[in-house]
């Protein structure tokens, strides 16, 4: 019988409740089984809902299902906003019976334990601050998480604070375990936490260290970024990176100098990048066009999150396809990729530094505020089987002729020049510009010049791996789906399938340019194509209708939060019962 | 082909002037005053004999924002008002490398004023030049930071500009340069000897070097200039060029032949003191981390083990 249990513990923010469900994704990864978390924070530093669900699995999980097994409530409003997932069979545990905000009421068929974890923490270790050791303790007791795993992750999480603070901790787990011995001396609970199996050999990375991760492995030396969520984590793991690969993390002032200073590095030579969210790739757009048109290599990552404007920082958004595809004024080719898991994280960002080198270009690397903070064990990287791109750099110059750096080429590709090859120097420009970077205007110049920058592009379709496809030629209906919603995308194809329903589904990395031949291939081989995805218009379906011949029925929810699997398996299952040309009504909120 | 590890900055043999020019013709305006600029700019490269090759030269958008095409060095001709953000991250990827940007008053202190700060303060070794016509002169005549009061501008109001210029000396001493100067494009003498002293200041050098638009400003010409130019370095009326109170004093007079016909028009050396560079400071942070060019993959990913 395959594990798949889910706990979720919620609560409020600064409560513990993220550090609560990193201890049991720990535990889990440690007991060898495979691990998915989700995790949603307010965009406050204190206050308000936050959430932290960890799926556990003896089996690869594509991703975070469709709620829970376990709920832990610290409070009354994660009580309130996780009651219509209480469904029979689930567990609660809550703060309870005194001491807490709330008072659930009676659930059929689900069990319910109170724990005062708020008053234990506050009336017998005197600090408020243990409340979420104490549930953690509940946990070990009624589930079986391992105490001793739970322990070391304590003790490495807080030894740097003094040995006392890890007592403490420990104290509290303890408190937490004797109430439930003496408060459900003959309890049967319906889900335990899944025996020990050896431990693979596994890393543990959340998204935006796993990009970090990818980066360094990639050649990047240089990162200059801005602070803004859900991005900033990017750097910050990067400051250690680089430490040990040599490289310099460097602040700006604003995300404009930001990428400035990536593209100032990247024509030294040096591998370079930035990540910021939609309100920086806004300002990021001049440049971003500088770039293209210089012909110098970045990576722009983009953390998405709800727009337009400041919308919301920390919520789940795919909102910005249109911007990073085809952002900037001007006819301005680029590149972009989007990440579904954590995997994706570290190895697409090793493919944009390729890209990026191999074409001289920025490549946009997409992934979004869940996805960012999404922690997961990912098979341990080996780096002997990475290959790296490097830029076509140009040949040491002798001649008295100055170097031609946008020489026009077949491939649209020129050699390019940098400081310390000799005989190279030249001026990179934004300007229309003639081989040697003399600014011109005239029509052939500019008509060549237009054509060498997307000429540079043609086959990279073909140059780049072939796109995932599941299903079969035939099937009654496919599912294009990009970032995060293909990790949703699968585990609800896998069940369709496995319920006998004839659903294929593509999964493009590559979004940008339009990988046209793929897409058109697999409209042919279904009878109708749909594109779930987490934004309003449907950016993608409208991509997808501008640059191939297929026209995609529509499937977007704009909540702020993931697709989760159960509503794609539902909308899919609405489209092969109704007739041609009807939209799919399913859509549900979560949390 | 790798890149080498280390530039080889200077030449063996000095090299001429013309040496760092490109075959590219400047689009200037005959009688343009940054003509002298780029002509003492080549010298100085010359002088302070870089390897053309290992030298980049950043401007961002404007009439003296071209220079660097019609330079033999490296250069980016990036956006406007972001050369010194450019010129950051060449300076932090190749930090041996000089690094000089070349903007207009425009392009520096109106879109590029919030990207000047960070590098003076931060005591980067680099150097900016700013080719001060008091206008925007690319797109035809309006009024910039820098301009005069009453200078006629096309989005100015009817009676010109009705603004006191800002101060890009004094801006410059408090936002943390240790070399700051002003120089004057008709004077090559002055511009090559500060310039050459701003490329060997190890840390952020500024000059502003007064450069008249013939085209489009009639008030800050040349004729005006040459009879109330006046070096302030001379005959020790300037001596205390490392004290910070003194320097803003002097600079504090920068306008004061806007009001006063007699006042001179002052060039010369404000402020240069020796700090810390911020890439020593960074030098030494790896110093303490032991931070190494040859990753250790293995003990990089056992940081992530459960």
């Amino acid at each position: 019988m395959a594990i798949d249990l889910t706990i979720k513990v919620a609560g409020e923010g600064g409560e513990g409740v993220i550090s609560s469900g990193d201890f049991i994704m720990q535990a889990a990864t440690r007991a060898g089984m495979e691990v998915v978390t989700f995790k949603s924070f307010p965009a406050e530093i204190k206050g308000g809902y936050a959430l932290s669900q960890v799926r556990i699995s003896d089996q690869p999980i594509p991703s975070q299902g469709d709620g829970f097994d376990i709920l832990v409530a610290f409070n009354g409003e994660a009580y309130e906003v996780n009651k219509p997932l209480l469904t029979p069979g689930t567990i609660m545990v809550w703060d309870g019976p005194h001491g807490g905000d709330f008072e659930p009421e009676e659930h059929d068929g689900v069990q319910a334990f109170a724990v005062p974890m708020s008053d234990i923490a506050k009336n017998q270790l005197k600090n408020y601050i243990a409340k979420n050791m104490v549930a953690m303790g509940a946990v070990v007791e009624l589930f079986g998480l391992p105490e001793d795993s739970l322990k070391s992750s304590i003790h490495d999480k807080f030894i740097t604070k003094g040995q006392e603070v890890v007592d403490f901790n420990y104290q509290a787990i303890e408190l937490g375990r004797q109430w439930i011995r003496e408060n459900y001396p003959d309890r049967k609970v319906a889900h335990a936490f899944p025996a020990s199996k050896a431990q693979k050999d596994v890393v543990i990375l959340e998204g935006n260290q796993a990009i970090a991760v990818g980066a360094v492995m990639a050649g990047c030396r240089f990162y200059g970024a801005y602070p803004i969520t859900p991005a900033t984590s990017v750097g910050n793991h990067l400051v250690d990176l680089m430490h040990h690969v040599g490289g310099t993390v460097y602040q700006s002032e604003d995300e404009i100098s930001a990428l400035a200073t990536v593209i100032g590095a990247s024509f030294t030579g040096m591998k370079s990048m930035t990540c910021t969210a939609g309100p920086g790739i806004s300002l990021m757009q001049e440049l971003i066009g500088l770039a293209i048109m210089s012909e110098v290599p970045v990576v722009i990552g983009d953390i998405q999150r709800g727009g337009p404007s400041t919308g919301m920082p920390t919520k789940h958004d795919q909102g910005d396809l249109f911007a990073t595809c085809l952002g900037t004024h001007g006819d301005a080719p680029r590149i972009v990729l989007a990440c579904a898991d954590v995997e994706d994280c570290v190895y697409l960002t090793i493919d944009a530094f390729n890209l990026a080198e191999q074409y001289q270009s920025p490549v946009m690397l997409l992934s979004d505020a869940s996805l960012s903070i999404q922690t997961e064990p990912i098979p341990r990287p080996d780096i002997s089987k990475v290959k790296l791109t490097e830029r076509q750099f140009a040949e040491p110059q002798t001649g008295e002729n100055h170097f031609e750096r946008y020489k026009i080429t077949d491939s649209g590709v020129s050699p390019m020049g940098a400081p310390g090859i000799p005989g190279t120097n030249y001026a990179a420009t934004g300007l229309e510009h003639a081989e040697d970077s003399g600014p011109r205007t005239n029509v052939e110049t500019r008509n060549a010049m237009t054509e060498k920058r997307w000429r540079k592009f043609d086959g990279i379709e073909d140059a780049y791996k072939p796109i995932e496809r599941e299903g079969e030629d035939g099937d009654d209906l496919g599912i294009i789906s990009w970032g995060m919603t293909q990790s949703v995308t699968r585990e609800a194809v896998a069940r369709l399938r496995a319920g006998g329903h004839k659903v294929s589904a593509l999964y493009p990395k590559m979004l940008w340019p339009m990988p046209k031949k793929q897409i058109e291939a697999f409209a042919r081989s279904v009878k109708r194509v749909v594109v779930p995805e987490a934004n309003f218009q449907g950016q993608l379906a409208d991509l997808i209708k501008m640059r191939t011949d297929v026209v995609p029925i529509k499937f977007n929810v704009y909540r702020g939060e993931p697709l989760i699997p159960r509503e794609i398996e539902s909308m899919a299952l609405e489209l092969l019962q109704q007739s041609a040309g009807a939209k799919p009504m399913a859509r549900m909120a979560i949390h | 082909m790798a890149l080498p590890a280390t530039l080889n900055v200077h030449v063996q043999e000095p090299l001429k002037a013309k040496d760092y020019r490109s075959d590219i013709t400047p689009t200037w305006c005959p009688g343009c005053g940054d003509f002298g600029v780029v002509g003492a700019l080549a010298k100085a490269y010359a002088e302070q004999k870089y390897n053309p090759s290992a030298v980049t030269t950043v401007s961002g958008i404007g009439c003296s924002s071209r220079l660097p095409l019609w330079m033999n060095s490296f250069g980016i001709h990036s956006c406007h008002g972001r050369a010194v953000p450019v010129a950051i991250g060449a300076h932090l990827a190749r930090p041996e490398m000089p690094v000089v940007v070349t903007i207009g008053d425009g392009d520096c202190f109106s879109i590029g004023g919030g990207h000047i700060g960070p590098p003076a303060r931060r005591n980067m070794d680099m150097t900016v030049m700013v080719m001060d016509n008091g206008t925007f002169a690319l797109t035809k005549n309006q009024n910039s930071p820098t301009s005069r009061p009453g200078l006629p501008g096309t989005l100015a109001s009817g009676m010109g500009n009705l603004d006191e210029p800002m101060n890009p000396i004094e801006l410059m001493i408090t936002l943390g340069a240790t070399f700051v100067a002003q120089s004057y494009s008709a004077n090559a003498k002055h511009m090559g000897m500060i310039m050459n002293k701003a490329l060997a200041h190890k840390g952020f050098s500024f000059v502003n070097i007064l450069s008249p638009c013939p085209t489009y400003n009639k008030m800050d010409t040349f004729q005006y200039f040459r009879p109330r130019i006046h070096d302030i370095n001379d005959e020790g009326e300037h001596t205390q060029l490392t004290d910070r109170g003194a320097a803003l004093a002097k600079a504090a007079e920068l306008y004061d032949h806007h009001q006063n016909a007699e006042a001179h028009v002052p060039v010369g050396v404000y402020y240069e003191v020796d700090k810390p560079i911020y890439t020593e400071k960074v030098q030494k942070v790896r110093e303490y981390y032991k931070v190494t060019d040859t990753p250790d993959w293995s003990e990089i990913f056992d940081r992530f083990k459960p």
